[in-house]
């Protein structure tokens, strides 16, 4: 009787459901698909004017069509069309026909011939435009159907002698999108059918329209782009549009001679009004070069990147690009960096220049001398002068790929490349310190040089600083001079700008690693006869001892004679330093000490293994737990934890897969042990206070599943699974503790209802995983999930609890790489006792620096959370731009943070964290269902938070009360 | 035969007093109206009685441009205004409008006030001149009159330095003026769109000369004035007041501002800083730099530049001071001169060119004892350095212009005529453009070619458009219709619409001629033989056997018909319209052939 009681009342509930559910779906169903065609055609039979009928198709076109659908709201359109008088709602009607027929789900076949149809009759230039339009967009959509293509460049080629340049426009636009590529059709068919294409569109060349011109040199540019090769006869069209009066004509006929030179690098063509024969790519360098000189700057940025692109050409013309031929009244002039380089190889470097120092030297024979020269000749040196920053950057980054690729260009470059140091935009000293860092595996600077770019270290602007210590770090230098000047360079600006000590401490360590024999004779010098370090023993706080003792240990690396050189307070300035900043100072075999250092450089690699080896054994004997008790489960789970920890401690390249498994092993020990609770077996009223700790083991559980979820970067789909699954215990855990807490039944009705929800999400989502999941407890859970439904509450929770408890521990697979984002907040540094003092109620800019690792998206996650000492908490985001990326995984955020405050009596300290910030729908492998654009259900299940991933700093702060 | 006359009065192979005479079309056209700095004497001022002897220049002049304001090219201005007096139109821009005036005023002074002179403009006569100025914007056509019109293009050279191009119908002639083609610190690059101009006048300063990168030169001069102040000495930048000196002040604010410098520097005071005024005022004149940052900063409101007065040079401590004049002759230049030569920790920086004589030049060549007024001896220990920033185009600049403008000619002013010389030789040689430099006072003629516009009507355009099959641009095409002219303008219409307009009946005309040929057949079979022999020839015309015997090819029509006094022989009509005049003839001269053997 019971039994057929509850059944009636789960029917009647599952029902109620049911029933619901259906209802929402009709009433969308009704409310959307019949509407749109039938609405339509009756607002437009509604129209009086066609403005009324403009304004209902406006109105129609902002709503979405169902792919169903879309059929027949088009015969309706068409039905309209065909009636029409008005131009302008004829015009709207066709380009609606173009959005309809991209709709997914839809093949647009069958509108094809009513829209070829209605082409043929159309008057209104406009129209015919927007209908070409239509057609190209139904047969982009038809890729395969080589039928249809064939009859719209039909259609296209009968339209091509329209007079409204709009129409022709649309033509080639066509032809370039679909002409021909038959692979069905026989081989000579085929070659026949590009040809005409080529040749249709070539004709074009010379339309008296240069939209015309354009568009057709763009429509040829397509066929490439669609893997069509072009023939080489458009080359010489091409070339003579450089030529054009229209600065747009003359942009895309550079970029077509660029792909016809990369098709047809090695072909020789005549040079005219000579009888002599050059490869192709380099008379197309030759005529992209002069381009750089164009009136128009659109065209020389175009042409200033696509140099950089023309490898091939031979490095006669490539270092002609930088040639000028200097002359004064007729006579030959040598360039300043001719000067400077011969200054240099006579000795006497950095004399004054005196008067006539650059006088002109020999009689220049005038009819030798050519003013416009037809090849490459100095198309950079004009380039990197242009008046427009654009075109400059595009000069500097074209340099950089050529001189990527040829060491010699690097070597020639070099000059050019110093002197963009000094350009007035600080954007193109940017990239060309960064070009000169991408080269420098090819180059060797001059003193002269060296002293141009170090001179660049007083700028004000970090990036530039920053960006020239990194190149800095991968210079090579010739001449001890040379690193003498550069480590002079580096201290005045540690002097200058103390807050780059970190900067600069790298800088040098590589600057000394790579550079040691040049270092050597230094080093007395550097230790103690030095002007500026001429005490006994000098200061070991002092950021400029340190950095030269920084750039002396790493260059002593390599170079064993050197520690005899140290005198006794190095060693032990060596020994505190080696301690101190471990990242800065290498290990060194020093006579007379046994380090233990020397001992740990080579075991490095061979442990290696055997760590990894340890690893795996530890966790793969956590994974016999199941068959242990649940005492020896704790204990074996707690000892490894503990040794995870200290493996991560000493590996720092295991460092991330320790913590993120430790982690998840002590999200199961915190289960093991709030199932142990004694609270179970005691009756509910009587538990009430103990419940503490299996409902803060839950919470905990779930804070840690974030952790391992959003903090740790390389994490796959298999780990996200394991960790939703412990979450879900978590969430299980949680529903018994309060169902045993709590007495009434209505919370827990909710609560209920809610997991069982969550559940079903978990299983929608990870479909695909849940074979892996065997014996766990949402297998189990899913296995009763029908009894679930039905059951109440209470029984739920029981059913919940054997569960648990019986459930598998699951095996959680370790990713190949996996990190543990971090942060170093490197400033504010918390050693202050001098409070930052500012008025109340105003605000004082606190500068932030930090460097994050393994941090993904940065510009969306990071926050920084200022916690005042009345627990005040204020959560600041900062601006995309704070973001630098110095190199993979690292991220700098160096920003302000405002803060303000009432008046304090006293100075107090406030803590600046940075926090990471996490969105749990974000991980969710997106489900089909899902894309369609409708507000998905996960919206109001997705948890946002924030996990705190640097250390605290505190901050002194002392706002004072305004004084009136 | 229409041409084009220009007459240098100035510039004509040499440098300064610019004033260039233009007849064009009928129109006169001063350009330009400058005084000659080498001269003190009735040879400073062009010579205006060139232009009228007698009557009032208003009548012979159409306008007067001036491209920008140095002296050179504007400081006769007043004198010819007011003086010889000109009430026409006067051409300028903005900014040269605005500074013109204070470089005049200042002139005067010292003509007059200094040097004591008489007859020399006034005051008034400045401001007077002034108001007969319009000022024009960039890119903006002015129509003079009815016909003449000019438009000003950007020319880089000083602030508000312009090109005109001169336009009267279809004749052109551009004026360079003086113009940079490489881009400084404050102003951009000259530019000209392709407005392919009868003639293009322009200037040949440094014709003989390719300059080095200007990047090199700039940090050259910033090193040594860093390094010198960094050891705590004092640096001397004599200048003039208007044009280098803005470049070089920007130049050092930017770099004192990059490098975090703390060094005073100073700007000695006068007119400049009524001029810095107007360089702050013209933002879209200046460079892409500076027009970007000024809503942020107005690069020319110098954070660490101040105004020097005369107690600063005796402070201690490294400091920078720009001070006019230029050329270290007199003024304040050469009293902080004085004072500092004595320190070789101190330096002199000459920015520009120095005149033979002035002290500037003795310390540039490298005298390092100089006597001074009163016998005293200064003995220079202070370095000397020499930077050249010229604002002129070189050589290849010049080449750069021309070849942007495609002119048709090229005449040559404002340079030593042995260095236009070589220039001219290269103009031809290279680009192939006729090339011209006349002397002062000689006049150069160039006939252009007439081209007189017609307006065609469109219906008979499309009918064109119709029958070509492809677009050919740029090339002449043969076009049948009606010449109408009526009011001195011309039109082209199809021979329909003249007959209407003109109301005339349309007269058929037709030719016929007979052909003989031998044959013995019947007409009919003639008829039927003629019919396959010209289906066979004319195959893309329509070739039509009629019922009643007669042959049509399209509306050419031909009869058969056999004479009674001979058997043998048929006599074939053929008969065609004036239109086909072409065909007809082929078709009687095809039939004169006669026919082939018919296979029997």
């Amino acid at each position: 009787m019971a039994a057929h009681l509850k059944k009636r009342v789960y029917e009647e509930f599952t029902k109620v459901v049911q029933q619901q559910q259906e209802e929402i779906a009709t009433k969308k169903l009704r409310l959307t698909k019949p509407s749109k065609s039938a609405a339509l055609h009756i607002d437009l039979c509604k129209a009086t004017s066609p403005a009324d009928a403009l304004q209902y198709l406006l109105q129609f076109a902002r709503k979405p069509v169902e792919a169903e659908s879309v059929e027949g709201v088009v015969r309706i359109l068409l039905e309209h069309y065909y009636k029409e008088n008005d131009p302008s709602v004829r015009l709207k009607i066709a380009s609606l026909l173009g959005l309809l027929s991209k709709t997914t789900g839809f093949s647009p076949d069958c509108i094809m011939d009513d829209a070829i149809n209605i082409l043929q009759n159309e008057k209104s230039h406009q129209v015919l435009a927007q209908l070409l339009d239509t057609l190209l967009a139904i047969g982009t959509k038809l890729p395969e159907n080589q039928a249809i293509q064939m009859r719209l460049v039909d259609v296209a080629c009968q339209h091509l002698t329209d007079t409204s340049h709009g129409v022709r426009n649309k033509c080639l636009q066509l032809l370039g999108n679909l002409g021909s590529l038959e692979k069905s059709v026989t081989k000579d068919a085929e070659g026949l059918a590009t040809r005409d294409v080529q040749k249709i569109i070539g004709d074009y060349f010379s339309d008296q329209d240069p939209r015309v011109r354009t568009a057709a040199i763009k429509a040829m540019l397509q066929l490439h782009e669609r893997g069509l090769k072009l023939h080489q006869t458009i080359y010489n069209q091409a070339c003579k549009l450089l030529s054009d009066d229209y600065e747009q004509v003359r942009s895309a006929a550079v970029q077509l001679i660029w792909v016809v030179s990369q098709l047809y690098p090695e072909s020789i063509v005549p040079i005219p009004s000579s009888n002599e024969e050059i490869r192709l790519v380099d008379d197309a360098f030759g005529k992209i070069c002069h381009m750089v000189s164009d009136g128009s700057w659109v065209v020389r940025v175009q042409a200033a990147k696509l140099l950089g692109s023309m490898e091939q050409v031979s490095s006669h013309f490539l270092e002609q690009t930088l040639d000028k031929k200097l002359m004064s009244d007729l006579r030959r002039k040598r360039t300043a960096h001719e000067r400077a380089k011969e200054l240099y190889s006579s000795g006497e470097f950095s004399s004054g220049r005196k008067w006539g120092d650059d006088a002109p030297k020999e009689e220049v024979d005038t009819g030798a001398v050519n003013l416009i020269e037809s090849g490459a000749c100095g198309a950079f040196v004009h380039g990197l002068e242009d008046e427009m920053y654009e075109v400059r950057i595009a000069a500097v980054e074209a340099l950089c790929m050529l001189a990527q690729s040829s060491p010699s260009f690097a070597e020639k470059c070099l000059d050019f490349l110093v002197d963009m140091f000094n350009d007035e935009i600080e954007e193109v000293r940017l990239q060309s310190i960064h070009t000169m860092r991408k080269i420098s595996n090819n180059i060797t600077l001059r003193e002269d040089q060296l002293d141009t770019v170090l001179a660049v270290l007083e700028d004000s602007s970090r990036d530039i600083r920053e960006a020239l210590h990194e190149l800095l770090c991968c210079t090579n230098v010739s001449t001890k001079e040379g690193i003498h000047l550069a480590l002079v360079e580096l201290l005045k600006n540690l002097t200058k700008y103390p807050t780059d000590r970190d900067s600069i401490w790298k800088c040098l360590k590589f600057l000394g690693s790579r550079h040691p024999t040049l270092v050597l004779p230094l080093v007395p010098e550097l230790l103690s006869t030095h002007p500026f370090f001429d005490t006994a023993e000098p200061d070991m706080d002092d950021p400029a001892y340190i950095a030269v003792l920084v750039l002396i240990f790493n260059a002593a690396k390599t170079c064993p004679t050197m520690p005899a050189l140290f005198s006794d307070h190095t060693f032990r300035h060596y020994a505190y330093l080696r301690d101190s900043l471990s990242h800065l100072v290498p290990a060194l075999r020093l006579p007379g000490r046994k380090l233990v250092s020397s001992a740990v450089s080579p075991s490095i690699i061979s442990q290696e293994d055997p760590s990894q080896q340890f690893l795996q054994q530890s966790l793969e004997r956590v994974y016999s737990l199941q068959h242990l008790d649940p005492q020896g489960a704790q204990e074996l789970l707690e000892f490894t934890i503990r040794d995870l920890q200290r493996l991560g401690e000493l590996q720092s390249e295991l460092a991330g897969v320790a913590d993120f498994s430790a982690t998840y092993l002590r999200c199961q020990l915190l289960l093991i042990k709030a199932l142990q609770e004694k609270l179970w077996n005691v009756a509910a009223p009587l538990y009430l206070k103990q419940s503490d700790l299996a409902s803060a083991a839950a919470k905990q559980i779930m804070e840690e599943t974030y952790k391992m979820e959003f903090m740790y970067s390389g994490v796959e789909n298999k780990q996200v699974v394991i960790i939703h699954h412990m979450r879900l215990q978590a969430k299980a855990l949680q529903l018994i503790v309060t169902a045993r807490t709590t007495r009434g039944l209505d919370p827990l009705f909710g609560m209920c209802e809610k997991f069982l929800q969550e559940v079903d999400f978990f299983q929608r989502y990870f479909i695909t995983d849940l074979p892996h999941l065997q014996d766990s407890f949402v297998d189990k859970l899913l296995d009763l999930m029908p009894r679930l439904m039905t059951s109440k509450p209470a029984e739920v929770v029981k059913i919940l609890q054997t569960t648990l408890r019986q459930s598998a521990f699951l095996h959680l697979p370790l990713p190949e790489q996996i990190h543990k984002a971090s942060a170093t907040i490197i400033e504010p540094a918390g050693e202050s006792d001098n409070p930052l003092r500012f008025t109340s109620g105003l605000v004082v800019a606190l500068d932030v620096d930090a460097t994050l690792e393994h941090v993904q998206d940065p510009q969306n996650t990071v926050k920084v959370q200022v916690l005042y000492p009345d627990g005040q908490a204020q959560m600041i985001h900062p601006k995309p731009a704070d973001f630098r990326n110095p190199g993979p995984g690292r991220h700098r955020l160096i920003t302000q943070v405002y803060l303000s405050h009432t008046a304090w009596t006293e100075p107090c300290q406030v803590e600046v964290r940075l926090l990471l910030s996490y969105n749990s729908s974000a991980r969710i492998p997106k489900c089909p269902w899902m894309e369609g654009g409708e507000v998905s259900p996960q919206v109001e299940t997705s948890i946002e938070g924030t996990i705190p991933f640097s250390k605290p700093v505190k901050v002194y702060i002392m706002p004072k009360p305004a004084r009136r | 035969m229409p041409e084009i006359r220009v007459t240098p009065l100035g510039a004509g192979q040499d440098v300064g007093r610019s004033c260039i005479l233009v007849s064009i079309a009928g129109k006169n056209v001063m350009l330009d109206c400058g005084m000659h700095m080498g001269f003190n004497d009735d040879r400073r001022f062009p010579d205006f009685s060139y232009i009228t002897q007698n009557g009032r220049l208003t009548d012979f002049l159409d306008c007067v441009i001036i491209s920008h304001f140095h002296l050179d090219h504007c400081g006769a201005l007043p004198y010819f205004s007011e003086m010889v007096g000109y009430d026409g139109p006067i051409y300028m821009t903005h900014p040269t409008q605005a500074i013109c005036p204070i470089l005049l005023e200042d002139y005067r002074k010292i003509a007059v006030d200094k040097k004591g002179e008489a007859n020399f403009f006034t005051s008034q006569m400045i401001k007077d001149c002034m108001k007969k100025v319009v000022a024009v914007h960039l890119h903006q056509t002015v129509q003079v009159d009815d016909e003449l019109e000019i438009k000003a293009y950007y020319a880089g050279h000083v602030l508000g330095a312009a090109m005109f191009q001169i336009k009267v119908g279809s004749e052109s002639v551009v004026y360079t003026g003086d113009y940079n083609m490489t881009p400084d610190r404050h102003l951009g690059a000259a530019w000209i769109d392709k407005c392919r101009p009868n003639l293009l006048i322009t200037e040949s300063t440094y014709a003989t000369t390719i300059r080095d990168s200007k990047r090199c030169r700039e940090r050259d001069f910033l090193k040594k004035v860093h390094e010198t102040v960094e050891h705590g000495g004092k640096v001397l930048i004599p200048v003039f007041a208007l044009g280098r000196a803005q470049e070089l002040c920007i130049l050092l604010e930017t770099f004192w501002e990059r490098m975090n410098l703390k060094v005073p520097i100073y700007f000695s005071t006068g007119l400049t800083e009524k001029a810095n005024h107007y360089y702050k005022l013209f933002i879209p004149w200046t460079n892409q730099k500076i027009r970007k940052t000024f809503v942020q900063r107005n690069m020319f409101e110098f954070k660490h530049i101040k105004a020097f007065d005369r107690a600063f040079a005796d402070n201690p401590g490294p400091m920078v001071v720009f001070a006019t004049p230029g050329m270290l002759h007199a003024g304040q230049s050469l009293q902080i001169f004085r004072k500092w030569a004595g320190n070789e920790k101190n330096m002199v920086i000459m920015p520009g060119y120095c005149v033979q004589g002035t002290v500037g030049h003795k310390i540039l060549s490298g005298q390092r004892k100089l006597e001074m007024e009163g016998r005293q001896v200064l003995e220079v220990k202070m370095q000397v350095e020499y930077m050249s920033f010229s604002a002129h185009a070189d050589a290849k600049g010049i080449m750069q212009l021309v070849g942007q403008a495609e002119p048709e000619n090229v005449l040559l002013v404002h340079g030593e005529a042995k260095k236009m010389e070589f220039l001219k030789q290269k103009i031809e040689q290279e680009l192939r453009v006729s090339c011209y430099m006349p002397a002062n006072g000689e006049t150069v003629t160039l006939p252009t070619s007439l081209s007189i516009p017609v307006g065609i009507s469109l219906g008979l355009l499309k009918r064109e458009m119709a029958q070509g099959l492809l677009p050919e641009a740029k090339k002449p095409r043969l076009l049948h219709g009606t010449l109408i002219m009526k009011d001195s303008n011309f039109r082209l219409v199809s021979s329909e619409q003249a007959l209407k307009e003109l109301g005339l009946a349309e007269h058929q005309l037709r030719f016929t001629c007979r052909v003989h040929l031998h044959d013995t057949r019947k007409e009919q079979e003639t008829a039927l033989r003629v019919y396959s022999h010209l289906k066979s020839i004319l195959k893309e015309h329509c070739v039509q056997h009629l019922p009643d015997g007669s042959v049509t090819v399209e509306s050419i029509l031909i009869q058969a018909a056999a004479p009674s006094e001979d058997p043998g022989t048929k006599v074939l009509l053929v008969s065609w319209t004036y239109q086909d005049e072409e065909l007809g003839s082929f078709l009687t001269s095809l039939l004169k052939k006669g026919l082939p053997q018919a296979p029997s």
